[in-house]
């Protein structure tokens, strides 16, 4: 049924002539469709399935294919690697705790909130919008001095970005509870919120691939010389690409803490800073399809060793009696599939209809 | 005031240390080795015996420490050599992001080796405790292993300097670290000079691990990964493959958290790391390339 083509853009550059209004939305509206269909398979079948443990599991999934799409977002198309990205999920989720805990709970354990937001309660897809604006507007600050950098000292700038953000969270007392863990967020426990962030995130990362400032984005990752010579603002381009990025990474915080109802500030540190990054990098880091694909194969991979380790469902997180293996398997594995294919599982190629990929390839010779 | 010279010097040469074992690497093969935080706790794990006790069992603890010590580097390289002969050289193609995951993805390995046979309890341990004694310095009274680490420290810079400056093998090493394919192309052995780079960095590992061990008097799994983020970033500061700017980098960082742990209001102290890291960032935006930049990392048009 389906198959993965080259990308379409060269093409399209190739093209003297103006291209038809859409036309290349139209052309790469396959990629996000796909995945889009993919998600709610997975979701659908959880549903029939009926079994509590493989629901959360599987909303952890969700979770993670929004952090990966806001990740690829900015790395797939800037090229600059963040290790930055999961300090806006922090302030994300924490956001969402400020703004659905219970008000009486609020004012003993986080006394130091300005006095309107102790008072208010939201639903959760309020705060997750909210949540996901503020750290949107957080991404845009650090965003104006970060992105002046480039490459390995981008990478270094928002690794300490990411540290300095911790620092914070872990320090504030009577803001964040610091390292203490803040409970009592509303639990979500229906799948379907999180099916629809996934989507959401995955139309807002084809969006922004195919928009002006994307392609122009794209171009200055593979050929910066030429782009900046070309007229591209080369700081404005990744500055747009990483707001748009760090909200949706706020919006995975949101619905991170939605999904567990406890956030700490060491969840949202290296350890998943390091397996989000994991799973862009295996799936392809220059693919929307890739980022998705990637979450989806690894969390599949950690799922089935958990089983095989422990015998029963999940929850093996904590101490188990031979704890190691399973983590030792899934880098070991990891480190085989990049030894075999160092662009990733999907490379730089985008999942999309068959019949249209043949059309494509033809025109293009 | 001479207690705070010598917190940030002692600090310091622990994050030179460890940034000098990145660059070493970095400059040879322009990989950013995640795993190395992870070999430096290996290296104090490898002092223990396998156990799930609070009170870690030593059994090569007990040696004198003119044996002790070779032990340690040489656990440290030849597990570095190991990584690279497993590991890193299927990787010499592959992006530099592809590079760093994988050696993360090592990391980790080693990483849940260490916690199935110890579990990840910190474990107390008396490593070398005759060091803790104070000793008395102008008028400061400081213990005496934050002297020897000073005085280890630079004695290792100085020696590998001279190993780097005066032996063929060290001009190789420079050689590669410049320009990898003109000094393949002018004969150099790749595959020797990559893996000198790997036990160098594995024995700076070992240096780290002991002297980082006998000053906590733990024996933690996390225990390299703190050191680690910060000899990254000095290695990025001090400018990426440059080796002299790792070290300045190094006792820069080292310097710069004592000093604010001092200068800094008491409300504001938890939040000095926080500091640290805005330093951080407003260096790399005044010199992206590093405060020593090395030839030939700048890519050309």
């Amino acid at each position: 049924m389906t198959t993965a083509t080259v990308s379409p853009l060269p093409a399209d550059l190739l093209s003297s002539r103006k291209p038809a209004p859409f036309s290349l939305a139209r052309r790469t509206i396959m990629t996000p469709v796909l995945l889009s269909l993919l998600i709610l398979a997975i979701a659908g079948l959880t549903v029939l399935s009926g079994s509590k443990p493989f629901n959360q599991a599987v909303i952890d999934v969700f979770v993670r294919v929004t952090l990966v799409v806001g990740l690829y977002i900015f790395i797939g198309n800037s090229g600059v690697l963040s290790f930055g990205h999961i300090g806006f999920t922090c302030m994300g989720a924490y956001a969402a705790a400020w703004l659905t805990i219970n008000p009486i709970m609020k004012k003993s354990a986080l006394p130091g909130l300005p006095q309107w937001l102790l008072e208010t309660r939201l639903p959760y897809w309020q705060s997750a919008f909210l949540a996901a604006l503020f750290a949107g507007v957080a991404a845009l600050v650090f965003g104006r001095v970060l992105m002046r950098l480039s490459g390995i000292a981008a990478s270094i700038a928002t690794f300490a970005m990411l540290a300095m953000i911790n620092t914070i969270y872990s320090n504030w007392e009577d803001v964040t509870g610091a390292t203490s863990s803040v409970v009592g967020i509303p639990i979500v426990r229906t799948i379907w919120p999180y099916v629809g962030a996934a989507i959401i995130s995955i139309f807002i990362a084809w969006g922004h691939a195919i928009s002006r400032a994307g392609l122009a984005l794209r171009a200055a990752r593979d050929e910066p010389t030429a782009a900046a010579a070309s007229g591209v603002d080369i700081p404005r381009a990744r500055l747009v690409a990483f707001t748009i990025s760090g909200a949706v990474m706020g919006l995975g915080g949101a619905l991170m803490a939605h999904s567990i109802g406890v956030v700490t500030p060491d969840t949202f540190y290296l350890g998943l800073t390091f397996i989000t990054l994991s799973m862009l990098v295996v799936g392809g880091m220059g693919s929307l399809s890739g980022a998705v694909i990637g979450v989806v194969l690894l969390s599949a991979l950690i799922q089935a060793l958990r089983w095989l380790e422990a015998g029963v469902a999940i929850g093996s997180t904590t101490f188990g009696l031979p704890k190691g293996l399973q983590e030792i398997a899934l880098g070991v594995i990891m480190i085989v599939i990049l030894a075999l294919r160092p662009a990733g599982l999907i490379g730089n190629r985008e999942i999309t209809s068959f019949r249209r990929s043949s059309r494509k390839q033809s025109s293009q010779q | 005031m001479l207690q705070i010279v010598f917190d940030g010097l002692s600090l310091g040469s622990l994050y030179a240390l460890g940034a000098l074992g990145i660059a070493l690497i970095f400059g040879v093969m322009r990989l950013v080795n995640f795993a190395h935080g992870d070999v430096i706790a290996f290296c104090i794990f490898a002092l223990l015996w396998p156990s799930t006790d609070a009170m870690a069992v030593v059994f090569a603890g007990q040696l004198p420490w003119y044996l002790l010590v070779p032990l340690v580097l040489v656990v440290g390289a030849g597990l570095s050599v190991l990584c690279e002969i497993l590991v890193f050289r299927r990787f010499r193609r592959a992006s530099p992001a592809t590079m760093m995951i994988a050696s993360f993805a090592l990391g980790f390995v080693i990483r849940y080796f260490l916690l199935m046979l110890f579990t990840s309890r910190p474990k107390s341990i008396s490593l070398l405790p005759m060091l803790s004694q104070p000793v008395e310095i102008f008028g400061a009274r400081l213990p005496l292993l934050q002297l020897i680490t000073i005085v280890a420290t630079v004695v290792i810079l100085i020696g590998l300097s001279l190993f780097l400056r005066r032996t063929r093998f060290g001009l190789e090493m420079r050689a590669a670290a410049e320009n990898f394919s003109m000094a393949r192309m002018l004969g150099v052995r790749a595959n020797r000079v990559i893996m000198g780079a790997f036990a160098l960095s594995g024995a700076l590992a070992g240096a780290i691990a002991l002297i980082f061990g006998s000053q906590t008097g733990t024996a933690d799994i996390q225990m390299g990964a703190s050191i680690m983020l910060m000899a990254f970033i000095a290695t990025v500061i001090g400018g990426l493959g440059s080796l002299a700017g790792a070290v300045l980098a190094g006792f820069l960082l080292g310097g710069a958290s004592v000093v604010m742990q001092v200068v800094l209001p008491v409300d504001a102290r938890p939040f000095r790391d926080a500091f640290v890291y805005g330093a951080v960032i407003l260096i790399l935006l005044f010199r992206p390339q590093g405060l020593i930049a090395a030839r030939g990392t700048k890519e050309r048009v």
